[in-house]
């Protein structure tokens, strides 16, 4: 017998590396979350992360959610900024479930201390170990666009198609929450990334 | 009603301005840093950051005696700095609401150890609250301070990194609120508040009394309560276990246990006598579980759950599983994938201004007390130049302690003690360390890092930056008038963006015999904007691929493409600098040796 509220509740895992926007893209999910009515936790460990680590953070939603954190094996998506991070994360995903990755790859010094190397095999992994993953070359898609920071909406866009949220509500916290002067070129990005997904 | 989701430190911050708290006192840590950061911007409140844990809970305990309500908040190992304060306050008590926020670190996320501070509650014996979930956090605030207020002594809230951090809905309803107790003011009661032994004697028994009214408290309140389901397996369980034990044994029993300390013992007896199995779940020590064996009841907990690092909704499925009582099958364990242990510690950020000095000392073969602050995450390659870390001000008092004892001892060691410490740190501890040195004619060369803010938790304001923590102006001290006023005048600024001046300076330290002070002064990135014009770029006609630049550990280089080369030598390939992240901080230009980092102004 398997565990049966881990059917109810939605697991979105984001992942990336300390300054990438993780933190920002799971604040606006769950807020939409919330938004639509669903009960809504989200947890991430801030700290030590912020210079250049590695930085995750669940994001769950149903009618009732008790666990702020995601068990192993039960993510619904996995939302990655970093090609190397999506391979430390893929034993998150249930069996079903889907990666969205940027392919952005960021080696850390460490690599050129000697401290291990980093896995050029990552595409081959990701598209063994799961199903229809999604690449996306986010970060020159977010520069042809005008700013590279517009990675974070386009991610969002591409997860917003698999989530059965409401596309009004994204609309609006993604407006909400960035500048006003930014504001159209968000909307642009969300809908990119949503024709992707 | 007004829905938000908020994380733990938000809804603390906001369940004391709704409560009417008026004074807060802090020393920033992770995870608890937040708390005032968040309630500094309501209106009408006094909030601070204090040099240190001990003086924040001082003005905390001060404000409280006006009959204010007061917050004090804290990481774990801060309430040892303010573990003196705190136990005699356990004596005195305050005629104000007083809440102490404890925000301890299962895991060690961001610090040094993973004490279980559940055990200064009932060490001081003072009432302590445990959230699961932002909703109690903004509930409990309030909570503890009418357990203050009734029974005359501080009430600790004690939270968890996964409490702290973690965002969950919140209903505000500010109209539920009970009055906020009007401030008396001070009043002189000398045998409450002076604690010469005659009057503390008196105060003592009052302790013990309070200690029975609370046992009372604990086994009404609202906040411990049981959920009755199937009483084959009946769990005890407080703070975050309580979300994991809800998520993978959704039939059992719970006493759900808000208040830990003192703990229920009456409703424990009345739950354990009704279910089969008897289980406590609870991060860290056991605290719970031993305070039930002591009452005779057969019970179960770390033999299944560890009192390592913090749990999780795995680790709790796991332990049910080798009990044997849960209710559906483990998931198969899920493999790693290849590839996915590449190390990414946390690194100096590019244009860091520590790199500079951390780089000279790693060439100076000595001895490096460390102490806690960014230039920690020195301690990996390629920096590796600290070689130890104890706790805050630790690095001045040991190089001490290191220095006399090779003199004394004579020990055959030829290397020179250094001590390097952060602002922040320093005015939290090193200042007391430092004049041990002078006052008992050490002999060690210490290094004050002084980047303008409190850099490790986020970018805080401190005695040396000119502003408080509601960024009003204030006076600046000045770090090298404290450093003579302790008696040592062998002290100077030093530049660590030139490395020849900085490793001459080192030097100079070194073949001096006496203590001395180098202060390097150069901002935090944090502080101001990447001036993309400062940007410097690898000449490709000049770099020969020899990895100089690379053991700065500046984030900003990178390898690139491979160099052409007849002879076949090992491979070797270009540096690549981001002209995103490049702060244009020069060193990478000064350790490469054929001029082929290079300034080029577009
Ligand atoms: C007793 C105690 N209080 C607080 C902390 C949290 N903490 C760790 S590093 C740090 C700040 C260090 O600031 P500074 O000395 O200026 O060094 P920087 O990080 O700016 O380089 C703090 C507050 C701690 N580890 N121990
Ligand atoms: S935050 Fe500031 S002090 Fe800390 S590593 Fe970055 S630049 Fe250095
Ligand atoms: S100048 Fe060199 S060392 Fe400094 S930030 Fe730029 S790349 Fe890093």
């Amino acid at each position: 017998m398997t565990r049966e509220n881990n059917k109810k509740t939605v697991n979105v895992l984001v992942v990336g590396t300390g300054g990438q926007g993780v933190i920002t893209a799971s604040e606006i999910l769950s807020d939409v979350a919330m938004r639509s009515g669903f009960d809504a936790k989200k947890s991430e460990i801030h700290g030590m992360s912020q210079r250049g680590g590695v930085v995750t953070s669940h994001v769950r939603y149903s009618e009732n959610v008790a666990s702020p954190i995601i068990m192993e094996g039960e993510a619904d998506i996995l939302l990655s900024f970093e090609l190397s991070e999506t391979v430390r994360w893929l034993h998150f995903l249930r069996p079903s479930g889907r990666v969205i990755t940027s392919l952005q790859k960021i080696i850390p010094p460490a690599v050129y201390a000697g401290m291990g190397s980093y896995p050029e095999e990552a595409q081959t992994v990701i598209k063994q170990r799961t199903t229809d993953p999604i690449f996306v070359d986010a970060l020159p898609m977010a520069e042809k666009l005008g700013n590279p920071r517009l990675v974070n909406t386009i991610l969002l866009g591409i997860a917003s198609a698999m989530l059965d949220l409401p596309v009004d509500e994204w609309k609006a916290v993604i407006a909400e929450r960035v500048p006003a002067n930014f504001k159209e070129l968000n909307l642009v990005a969300f809908d990119k990334g949503r024709d992707i997904g | 009603m007004k829905k938000q989701i908020l994380s733990g430190n938000e809804a603390v911050a906001l369940g004391a301005f709704q409560a009417g708290v008026k004074v807060a006192s802090a020393y920033p840590g992770t995870p608890s840093t937040e708390i005032l950061q968040n309630f500094a911007t309501y209106k009408d409140v006094y909030a601070e950051w204090a040099p240190n844990e001990k003086v924040a809970l001082e003005v905390a305990i001060g404000s409280a005696m006006t009959g204010v309500r007061t917050l004090f908040t804290t990481k774990h190992v801060g309430l040892n700095v303010a573990a003196d304060p705190l136990m005699t306050l356990a004596y005195t008590g305050i005629p104000g609401g007083l809440l102490i926020v404890c925000a301890d670190d299962p895991g060690m996320h961001s610090s040094q150890n993973e004490q279980d501070n559940r055990f200064y509650a009932k060490f001081a014996k003072i009432p302590m609250l445990e959230p699961s979930d932002s909703q109690e956090a903004l509930e409990m605030v309030e909570e503890g301070l009418l357990l203050s207020e009734k029974y005359d002594c501080p009430t600790m809230l004690r939270m968890t990194t996964r409490v702290c951090h973690s965002k969950s809905i919140v209903q505000i309803d500010a109209g539920n609120q009970a009055a906020v107790p009007v401030a008396e003011g001070f009043k002189r009661d000398l045998k409450k508040f002076v604690m010469i032994p005659a009057f503390a004697k008196l105060r003592h028994p009052l302790v013990l009394e309070r200690e029975e009214k609370l046992e009372h408290v604990t086994e009404t309140t609202a906040v411990n309560r049981i959920e009755w389901n199937d009483k084959k397996i009946g769990i005890i369980t407080c703070g975050i276990a309580y979300q994991y034990v809800k998520e993978i044994m959704p039939d059992a029993s719970i006493l759900k246990l808000g208040m830990t300390f003192p703990l229920p013992k009456k409703k424990i007896k009345e739950f354990a006598d009704k279910v089969e199995r008897l289980f406590v779940v609870e991060e860290l020590e056991p605290y719970i579980e031993d305070e039930i064996r002591i009452m005779g009841l057969a019970v179960e907990g770390k033999i299944f759950f560890p009192k390592l690092d913090e749990l999780s909704p795995d680790i709790v499925a796991t332990g049910f599983a080798k009990a044997g009582v849960l209710p559906y099958d483990l998931p198969p364990v899920q493999e790693k994938a290849p590839g996915g242990s590449m190390p990414r510690p946390p690194l100096l950020c590019a244009g860091c201004p520590h790199r500079g000095l951390l780089y000279s000392l790693n060439k100076m073969k000595a001895i490096v007390h460390g102490d806690i602050g960014c230039s920690t995450l020195s301690v990996l390659p390629p920096l590796q130049s600290i070689d130890t870390t104890l706790c805050m001000g630790a690095s001045i008092s040991m190089a001490h302690g290191t220095a006399k004892a090779m003199a004394i001892a004579g020990l055959e060691d030829k290397r020179p003690v250094f001590a390097a410490i952060g602002d922040s740190t320093f005015f939290h501890s090193g200042i007391t360390s430092l004049m041990d040195v002078i006052y008992n004619k050490g002999n060690v060369n210490v290094l004050i890092m002084d980047n303008r803010i409190t850099a490790m938790t986020g970018g805080q304001q401190n005695p040396g930056t000119g502003r408080t923590l509601q960024m009003e102006e204030t006076y600046a001290v000045d770090i090298l008038e404290i450093v003579r006023a302790l008696g040592c005048k062998r002290v100077r600024e030093i530049d660590p963006f030139d490395l020849e001046g900085t490793i001459a300076a080192l030097k100079e330290e070194v073949a001096y015999d006496g203590p001395s002070v180098l202060v390097t002064k150069r901002p935090c990135v944090q502080l101001f904007r990447r001036d993309p014009q400062a940007v410097r770029t690898v000449d490709s006609d000049g770099c020969l691929g020899c990895k100089r630049c690379l053991k700065l550990g500046c984030p900003s280089i990178s390898q690139g493409d491979i160099i052409p080369d007849d002879a076949d030598k090992k491979e070797r390939r270009y540096s690549n600098i981001d002209a995103t992240t490049c702060y244009g901080c020069a060193l990478c230009e000064q350790v490469c040796t054929s001029n082929a980092i290079v300034y080029v102004p577009q």
